[in-house]
């Protein structure tokens, strides 16, 4: 889906700018958009060396494991598929807090440490895991009880009320967060019911005595 | 209420950044190696991440210059604009998926134009901060390990952005409307 919304922008992209004469803006809009990526990958390596040591101090210290255990209850219920005591259930939890916090780059590099952890349980490396899924679920709606930037940018422009959006973006954000988890549970049951997508090399010819075969009375609904 | 969560906010890092070495030290950890340590793995993770947003960026920012984006937007608009919402707001769900910096820089232009605490400014600021960037979260996140196919994520973060921004509108519009 990725491959296809990136050519897809790319080529829309190209024949807007052939149609309203703005191939010079076209170019420009490339080397402004790859100089930006940088700049912000270069803005993450602050705030990703900082958190790594310290969370590598916490992993060290057992804190980890401890906030799972403690924790571990409240997501096992989202992350189903990741056991129980796991590193990474921590990390999620500590994602979790610091986007309800508004601390967005703590959240980030607590959120990359919790996706590595979930690779490392992952079978196949390149193909995201649904405990994955559901992690970026939860951030991408990213539930907040605090909008720091928002009620910066009100106060700077003279708002009589800065936080008066605190109550109405954590109503939007709360329905956003269940919204992605409905949605990232409907998916993930209707994986489970398909067959898992073929590893490329399979050839299909090959001799009989693959894996224990899905019954396909089952799994069509 | 809201003293209490502000007050949590600030003090959330420094406590954090105090304790853990503390209890770490504690647990006998030689926290400054560790620190390193794993400080080290941050460098990598940001090198990794260059590549996708590199190419997430480009073909954002051609899609916005090329005028494509204006073109969606002039499509949507007359459609929410029979329910009463202002068309100033519309373009903030195109754009909030797509870029973090583009859709603070117009919602911070809607506030500067039509003030902080109109509906218009009540509605950009809300819809601004309940959703994260779904294509940066999903660029940097999986590029940081490696994970080229994302299943059904992008479609559940923007399913997700879409519901966000109707529900700031419903709320916003029932709130101060």
């Amino acid at each position: 889906m990725i491959n296809g919304i990136w050519l897809g922008m790319i080529l829309i992209g190209f024949v807007f700018a052939a149609v309203n004469g703005r191939m010079d803006e076209f170019t420009a809009a490339v080397f402004d958009g790859a100089k930006n990526g940088v700049t912000v990958s270069f803005g993450l390596i602050s705030v990703l060396v900082f958190w790594m040591g310290m969370m590598r101090v916490a992993e060290d210290a057992g804190l980890m494991k401890l906030i799972a255990k403690a924790l571990g209850p409240v997501v096992s219920f989202l992350f189903p598929d990741v056991p129980k005591g796991h590193p990474a259930i921590g990390y999620i939890l500590s994602n979790m807090s610091a986007n309800l916090l508004g601390l967005g780059n703590a959240a980030t590099p607590m959120g990359i440490k919790a996706m590595q952890e979930l690779q490392t349980l992952n079978p196949d490396k390149e193909t995201a895991t649904p405990a994955m899924c559901t992690l970026l679920a939860l951030n991408t709606a990213s539930i907040t009880l605090i909008p720091a930037t928002l009620i910066a940018v009100r106060l700077n422009y003279g708002s009589a009320e800065p936080a008066g959006i605190v109550g109405t973006t954590l109503a939007a954000t709360a329905v956003a967060t269940l919204a992605a988890i409905a949605a990232d549970r409907f998916y993930r049951r209707l994986t489970l019911l398909r067959r898992p997508p073929k590893p490329p090399a399979v050839r299909t010819g090959s001799a009989g005595g693959g894996g224990p075969a899905v019954p396909h009375s089952s799994v069509k609904g | 209420m809201l003293e209490l969560i502000s007050l949590i906010s600030a003090w959330a890092i420094p406590v954090m950044i105090t304790l853990i070495p503390l209890y770490a030290y504690y647990r006998k950890v030689p926290v400054y190696d560790s620190f390193v340590g794993g400080a080290k793995d941050g460098f990598g993770t940001a090198i990794a991440v260059i590549p996708h947003l590199v190419g997430m960026l480009v073909a954002i920012s051609v899609f916005r210059a090329s005028g494509a984006l204006d073109f969606l937007m002039g499509l949507i608009a007359p459609l929410l604009e029979r329910f009463g919402v202002p068309a100033e707001v519309l373009p903030l769900g195109l754009l909030r998926p797509l870029t973090g910096t583009g859709s603070l820089a117009y919602t911070t232009d809607l506030i500067r134009v039509h003030g902080p605490d109109s509906l218009i400014g009540m509605i950009a600021s809300t819809i601004q901060g309940s959703t994260d960037t779904t294509l940066y979260v999903l660029t940097v996140y999986f590029g940081a390990v490696g994970i080229r196919n994302g299943r059904y994520a992008l479609k559940v973060g923007l399913f997700s952005d879409v519901v966000g921004f109707i529900a700031a509108i419903i709320v916003c519009m029932l709130v101060f409307g």
